[in-house]
């Protein structure tokens, strides 16, 4: 059977996390739902990694799924977790469409600043719209789940597992995507984009299905983050934002998918407890992290896998 | 009346004040060898490229299978048959010999390349090792492109042009860089297995030992003009050729 490992690493995967919910508090468990969450914006940043370009700008998806989810919910009354998802992963794949094409001419500094630049006037657009909160933003309620309407810790344990069936489901279609013709399409272009023309692929065909993926894939995180935090405000959008996903990207590196979520989770639980016990200074234990991370580890989390991989063999 | 499978015509290509390609008119009949001889600058590589789309030519008409092919991009003329090797190798060098070979089977399969079907799938991987086989560099599937020689990456950029179904073959320059006892094993290796599925080859080359013993005919480049066209002793003894391109008989 085809991808019959990445099924059945799916499924130990799921089960695994979604156990998680029977131990873990409710703090912890709302902290890893908003770290794979922000994982998933970060997997479609590693999408395009592979193909040798960084996107500095995938706020501008995490930030257009919020809004889109609280807008609906807000001026509809939807509050289907699964229609809300549908919606917002809808309405990003449309605004990816419109980009991906036009950025998929750009390489390097050029295409992390001008995504970057979609981001920042995404945010100050919201910014200005006091109509939609302007910098307050807006709040949501909590959502339900195909009728049913939990509170207090089911509806923490539901949305976590929802979270973790998603993440799980995407992650795996990631890692077939990674594995396919395509994807080894992707990784040959990042080495040698001359080569892969003259071979007869379009280089920005590929760069496009790369960013719209990302942009499917930050839609959804953001759609996510707001259901769990209730809330989104421009902040969404704002470069510090994308720039922490590029952080878990380069932290994670581009060889392996569980390798991303554990990255965020780390950066999570790193930010949580470095702004618990020294407040003033926890940007600067995440700086060293990533420091030692870079020089120790240039390949990312992954390379790890990899290498345990490999000594097996 | 046009009868070459690639009909070239008053092509014309210039770079601010230096004319490249001065009206290079040639007719490449199906299954031929050609060799493109001429000092460096001399146009051979600018021929090539225009050819294969790197560079478009500001007039004139490059005619394959009928059609005119002048301006259109690289991966367009790939997919009709006409496929390149270069001067430095094209590889990717994170990927390994056999990965090098899927990416382009993946390319040139029947099929669009796919976004669920595995690349390292078991008939896939049959047909990467077997044209790296037929090039006599399967031994090195597992080994990652830093690690060969100039010879075997040479094969592999030739066996990855030859993936798809190829029609013509330009190789560019396809000794240089090889160690010179390898030389012509390569060239005999390259030829003959381009030679048994009825490419049309078209090879710029500066060794006249190998433009003699490979060729059908042999195009001759000087300053942008194709100085003669003619069979390899005809061309080689020319004594414009020898002149303005070997600087003495062969």
């Amino acid at each position: 059977m085809m991808h019959l490992p990445v099924y059945v690493s799916a499924i130990i995967a799921f089960v695994l996390l979604a156990a998680g919910s029977l131990v873990l508090p409710d703090w912890a468990m709302f902290l890893f739902a908003m770290a794979l969450a922000k994982g998933l914006v970060c997997l479609g940043i590693v999408g395009m990694m592979r193909g040798g370009v960084v996107s500095f700008g995938q706020g501008l998806y995490y930030c257009l799924g919020a809004y889109t989810a609280t807008l609906v919910a807000n001026s509809f009354g939807v509050s289907d977790i699964f229609l809300l998802t549908l919606i917002s992963a809808a309405v990003c794949l449309a605004v990816g469409l419109v980009f991906g094409p036009l950025l998929s001419s750009y390489r390097g500094i050029f295409f992390a600043m001008l995504s970057l630049a979609l981001s920042m006037v995404l945010y100050g657009t919201l910014s200005k719209m006091s109509f939609i909160g302007g910098t307050d933003g807006l709040n949501i309620g909590a959502p339900t789940f195909l009728g049913w309407a939990p509170e207090g810790r089911p509806l923490q344990t539901a949305l976590y597992i929802y979270v973790v069936a998603i993440v799980v489901i995407a992650g795996a279609l990631m890692r077939i995507y990674f594995d396919s013709e395509q994807g080894l399409i992707t990784l040959a272009m990042r080495d040698n984009e001359l080569r892969v023309e003259y071979l007869g692929a379009s280089v920005r065909h590929v760069m496009t299905y790369n960013y719209v993926f990302g942009a499917l894939l930050g839609g959804i995180g953001g759609t996510i983050a707001v259901l769990a935090l209730g809330h989104v405000d421009p902040e969404f959008a704002f470069w510090t934002t994308s720039g922490e996903f590029v952080f878990v990207a380069i932290l994670a590196g581009y060889l392996s998918v569980p390798a991303v979520f554990v990255a965020a989770i780390i950066l999570e639980l790193v930010r949580s407890f470095s702004n618990l016990y020294f407040p003033n200074t926890w940007q600067l234990a995440l700086g060293i992290f990533l420091l030692i991370v870079i020089v120790a580890l240039p390949g990312g989390l992954g390379s790890l896998i990899k290498r345990s991989k490999e000594t097996d063999t | 009346m046009s009868t070459g499978l690639l009909e070239v015509r008053d092509v014309q290509k210039s770079f601010g004040a230096v004319t490249a390609a001065k009206d290079i008119s040639v007719s490449v009949p199906k299954g031929a060898v050609y060799s493109l001889i001429g000092t460096n600058g001399a146009g051979k590589t600018t021929f090539v490229n225009m050819v294969t789309g790197y560079i478009k030519p500001d007039s004139g008409v490059i005619n394959f299978g009928g059609q005119n092919i002048a301006g259109l991009a690289p991966r367009q003329i790939t997919r009709l048959g006409i496929h390149r090797s270069f001067q430095i190798a094209q590889l990717c060098n994170e990927l390994t010999v056999e990965e090098n070979m899927l990416v382009a089977g993946a390319i040139h399969g029947t099929t669009k390349p796919s976004f669920l079907r595995p690349a390292h799938d078991k008939s896939a991987r049959e047909r990467a090792i077997a044209t790296l086989e037929r090039f006599n560099i399967a031994e090195h599937r597992n080994r990652l492109i830093p690690e060969l020689s100039g010879g075997v990456k040479k094969l592999l950029d030739i066996a990855m042009a030859m993936a798809g179904e190829t029609q013509i073959m330009l190789l560019d320059e396809p000794t240089s860089g090889v160690a010179a006892d390898e030389k012509f094993p390569i060239m005999d290796l390259v030829i003959n297995a381009l030679k048994a599925e009825g490419v049309t080859v078209i090879f710029v080359e500066h060794d006249m030992d190998i433009v003699t013993r490979y060729s059908e005919r042999v195009l001759a480049f000087y300053d942008g003009q194709i100085i003669a066209d003619d069979a390899p002793d005809e061309v080689l003894s020319d004594p414009e050729v020898q002149r303005y391109v070997t600087g003495g008989p062969a």
